[in-house]
């Protein structure tokens, strides 16, 4: 039997406040334990929380740039249950009337486009950290991380396979960073998910029994682990099983899921309007006024650049898969003066090749955008060659030099003096008799080894167009 | 001098007629002679002596603020840094928090001086003071009868002269009960008028703090200390403190007084009756105008609150499971263990019961059946209170069903002790502020008046209060054994 794959998912975004949700210890990640956790978050008797402007801000922005309804009177519930990392023994989310309401998310899979629904995205506070390690048996808490605000952006059921999962994730990642609202660290779990997987034979319309697989923070583990839960199940129901409504959690270890608790073990979270809290009223004019302050998004961003600089698709994805990078890339064109696809090859290119190569991003480039424009402004401009470019580039990396500097320092200035590759030109062929005869009956091969030659001679710094041309010339004579 | 009012004591201090320390010294003294009456918890008697001569210090500077040098006392349910707060519950024998709640800070800012931490029911759940850990409080007026509650110890403390004054909180009624059945004065405001933070959150949807005192002048005094907005506590309100004091000398001639004709049904003990209708003879000659109302769906009140304050309480009870704070339980076998037994070994009867009932009440598929019902029925006592107080100025009432019952008379049967609330819950349910006054004497224990007005009404409640103390004086007997 064919079968088709339903996968909703339930992402988790820290929101890049300072301040906790509901109280005013900060949110740094990395501190000593409970050094972070002030009387409101360790839950204290008689402490309230009071919420923190700037989350709801950070919701709304999110909520405008997937053009979902901002619900105008959004309500915080309590979700009770019993953990030592909850303080409260409740966490304070919402449930029934959640701050941002249906909206919707363009994603693209090998070339085709396809809208994935956003339910709702709602604000709360996360959890502290239970350490099982180190406490000879006994649990240690941390509770840091309590009340860090969190948006809980929950899906449709409208992905087909575990790549739309990821390229959903991955366009989600790129939309809460260019937002400015989440830092996207993964490993620090500031972007975290939860994936609603279910199988049904292709052509049926209700859905099958779905499990939830709960905390894989990687793109290569939501692939992973989805598409690990696609075989259990298929393989589960072709052996005449059925598949449980249950939580599931993935091991990355051993590339497994493992059940965590049935529907029947689910907690009763027993929710109801945290009398703590007032509504939150958005009113018309902040939707204004936020909408104001939205950014240029991805998708529009990619767009403009292959309108506006003539990239091609692949660059202008590349480019644009950040903020901070785009906003590089386009520095770099208005300092170089230079071709945009010159500037978008050697960034997409050399630059990107480096970072990765030393596990930086662009933020952390120590080549910045004015040095790199100096060096492609001297590639443009026929100083040197694009070969050369590369041996300045990676000197321009160790250092702190301009390209102009090491150009000089190293005397790599590029040879335009037509004479000077002349006189080179004559003595290679001179030299080189047999070559010479292969060249004239026939073998155009040779040519690369009579620009080899004159290059070397030269120590790269000939004009690769001006060497071209006269070889031709003198060849052919 | 533990006799004079507020005002009497402020002036004598100023014109050094005494010193706060001989004033807290003698308040002291009475706290350790009348220690059978339980009303304390704790007595921070250094604390309170170091602070009396702090505070002659600044009155001989006259840098005197407010209440500067005035004994005060802090029902055990509002946090005080370094001073233990025990909330009657053994789960928080051991707590101590690291910060004053709000109401504590204003004062220590008025310079009052604290004696202590004041008797109540545990996690202020009941209306006898019998369910604190700490043992149940006697009424100055008669020890072998409650005082009330649930803020008991802070009605028999100002009863039988332990505090100059007292705070106390009320959810239900819990201070205008005991204020009613210990013969003081005691206004529980509107909601959101005093800050809640530091305040131990029982249904936080309803609790509110407010001044028990020996008279309404009193309370004005008080309550102006407390009242204002609180950027710590969202549910306070951002409007502006009136000037209590000075609001207390209006002419109530023309006053609209309403009585709901369901306060004063058959059910209405007949004693009671006739004290409440000799006070309001003395509106009348005051010449306030009496309206009989209806408010139909006041019967309401008890269930809808017996939904509501046990669904918050079993939320904001959840907090107490041994792993950061307060009691825990010995050798915990698992997480499992530790929780059960903490909890069951550190909460009294009353309050397990509360949780139970608020956590079946918020269960799946109960949910919409009593939380949500009991909302709507809170939405129509608000809807009867405003149409109520369109028509009237002020609604009157009983505090109480009865006067003082025994200690230990209804502690088996939890249904009589709800019903001893059933003139005061509403007035949780719709936030609207109420006080309660001594209005005479049934068989030599006191009867209270109730009075409720319209949201952020103090100002008026306490006038028409003090109209009707100039011309009586039930707010000035004192219980024998405590002249």
């Amino acid at each position: 039997m064919e079968w088709e794959t339903v996968i909703g998912l339930e992402i988790h975004a820290q929101l890049a406040t300072k301040s906790k949700i509901f109280s005013g210890a900060s949110t740094a990640y990395g501190s000593e334990p409970n050094t972070q956790a002030c009387a409101i978050d360790l839950g204290l008797p008689g402490v309230l929380p009071v919420l923190n402007e700037e989350a709801v801000h950070k919701a709304v922005l999110f909520g405008m740039a997937i053009e979902a309804e901002i619900t105008p009177y959004s309500v915080f519930a309590r979700k009770n249950y019993f953990y030592p990392d909850l303080p409260k023994g409740y966490q304070i989310s919402q449930m029934e009337l959640p701050i941002v309401g249906e909206g919707h998310l363009e994603i693209e899979v090998d070339g085709n486009s396809k809208q994935i629904g956003i339910t709702r995205a709602h604000l709360e506070e996360d959890a502290g950290k239970s350490l099982h390690e180190d406490f000879h048996g006994l649990t240690g808490i941390d509770l840091n991380r309590a009340g860090t605000p969190l948006l809980e952006i929950v899906s449709e059921p409208d992905m087909r396979s575990a790549r739309e999962a990821v390229a959903y994730m991955k366009t989600l990642h790129e939309l809460v960073r260019y937002l400015d609202i989440c830092d996207g660290n993964m490993q620090e779990g500031s972007f975290r998910c939860d994936a609603n997987v279910s199988v049904r034979p292709k052509g049926q319309k209700a859905f099958g029994t779905r499990a939830e697989i709960k905390n894989i923070n990687s793109f290569k583990f939501v692939e992973k682990a989805i598409n690990h839960e696609i075989e259990r199940q298929i393989e589960l129901i072709e052996n005449g099983g059925k598949v449980v409504q249950e939580t599931r959690l993935y091991d990355s270890v051993k590339d497994e899921t493992r059940s965590m608790r049935s529907k029947e073990e689910a907690n009763d979270y027993r929710y109801f309007p945290d009398p703590d809290l007032l509504p939150v009223f958005i009113s018309e004019d902040y939707k204004a006024l936020v909408k104001t302050q939205l950014p240029e998004l991805p998708q529009a961003k990619k767009h403009r650049f292959k309108d506006q600089y003539a990239l091609d698709e692949e660059n202008a994805a590349i480019l644009t898969c950040s903020c901070q990078l785009a906003d590089y890339f386009e520095a770099v064109l208005k300092d170089s003066g230079c071709e945009a696809k010159l500037c978008a090859n050697w960034i997409t290119g050399e630059l990107s090749a480096a970072l990765n190569k030393a596990g930086l991003e662009i933020s952390g480039s120590p080549v910045d955008h004015k040095r790199l424009a100096g060096l492609l402004a001297r590639i443009s401009d026929n100083t040197i060659s694009g070969k050369i470019a590369k041996q300045v580039f990676e000197e321009m990396w160790k250092s702190a030099a301009t390209a102009d500097e090491i150009i000089a320092a190293k005397g790599l200035k590029q040879i335009t003096d037509t004479s000077a590759i002349e006189a080179v030109i004559d003595k290679i062929i001179a030299g080189n008799p047999g070559q010479v005869e292969q060249y004239r009956s026939g073998k155009d091969k040779v040519f690369a080894f009579f620009v080899g030659q004159v290059m070397k001679e030269m120590q790269g710094k000939a004009n690769p167009g001006e060497v071209n041309k006269m070889l031709k010339a003198k060849l052919s004579q | 001098m533990h006799t004079k009012t507020l005002p009497d004591l402020v002036r004598g201090l100023r014109s050094r007629e005494f010193s706060s320390l001989e004033l807290t010294q003698s308040f002291l003294n009475r706290i350790r002679q009348h220690r059978h009456l339980n009303a304390y918890i704790t007595v921070t008697e250094e604390d309170a002596l170091l602070n009396a001569k702090a505070a002659d210090v600044r009155l001989a500077e006259g840098k005197a603020e407010l209440l500067t040098g005035i004994p005060i006392a802090h029902k055990d349910i509002f946090c005080t840094l370094d001073v233990k707060t025990t909330c009657g519950s053994k789960m928080l024998d051991n707590f101590t928090a690291p910060y004053n709640a709000t109401v504590v800070e204003k004062f220590n800012q008025a310079g009052a001086v604290m004696l202590g931490k004041l008797n109540m029911d545990e996690f202020a759940m009941g209306s006898s003071n019998e369910t604190s850990y700490y043992g149940a409080v006697k009424n100055p007026w008669n020890t072998q009868a409650v005082p009330g509650g649930s803020s008991g110890g802070s009605a028999a403390a100002v009863a039988a002269r332990l505090a100059a004054c007292a705070t106390g909180t009320d959810t239900g009624g819990s201070i205008r009960q005991p204020a009613a059945l210990c013969g003081i004065t005691g206004l529980k405001p509107t909601y959101g008028r005093v800050s809640r933070y530091g305040m131990i959150a029982y249904a936080s949807s309803l609790d509110q703090g407010g001044p028990m005192a020996h008279s309404a002048e009193d309370a004005a005094i008080l309550l102006q200390t407390m009242a204002g907005f609180d950027e710590k506590d969202s549910t306070s309100v951002n409007c502006p403190v009136p000037d209590y004091s000075a609001g207390l000398n209006k002419s109530i001639a023309g006053l609209k007084i309403g009585l709901p004709k369901e306060f004063f049904s058959d059910g209405l003990n007949s004693h009671i009756a006739a004290t409440l209708e000799a006070a309001i003879n003395e509106y009348r000659k005051l010449g306030a105008e009496i309206k009989e109302i209806s408010m139909p769906n006041l019967k309401l009140a008890i269930p809808a609150y017996y939904v509501i304050a046990p669904a918050e309480c079993s939320a904001n009870l959840s907090r107490f499971d041994g792993v950061r704070f307060g009691y825990r339980c010995e050798n915990p076998a698992d997480l499992t263990d530790l929780y059960t037994r903490t909890r069951g070994e550190g909460f009294g009867k009353e309050v397990k019961r509360r949780i139970l009932m608020g956590t079946y009440a918020l269960s799946a598929g109960y949910y919409e059946a009593y939380y949500i019902k009991a909302q709507k029925i809170r939405r129509l006592i608000s809807d009867d209170f405003k149409n109520a107080l369109s028509e009237v100025d002020v609604i009157m009432g009983p505090v109480t069903p009865a006067t003082a019952f025994g200690i230990g008379e209804k502690m088996g049967d939890p249904i009589e002790m709800y019903l001893s609330d059933i003139y005061t819950i509403a007035i949780n349910l719709a936030g609207v502020p109420a006080l309660s006054i001594p209005a005479g004497f049934i068989a030599e224990m006191p009867v209270g008046l109730q009075i409720i007005g319209n949201y952020f009404a103090e100002d008026m409640l306490l006038n028409i209060a003090h109209q009707y103390q100039q011309v009586t004086d039930w707010h000035q007997q004192t219980p024998k054994g405590f002249e």
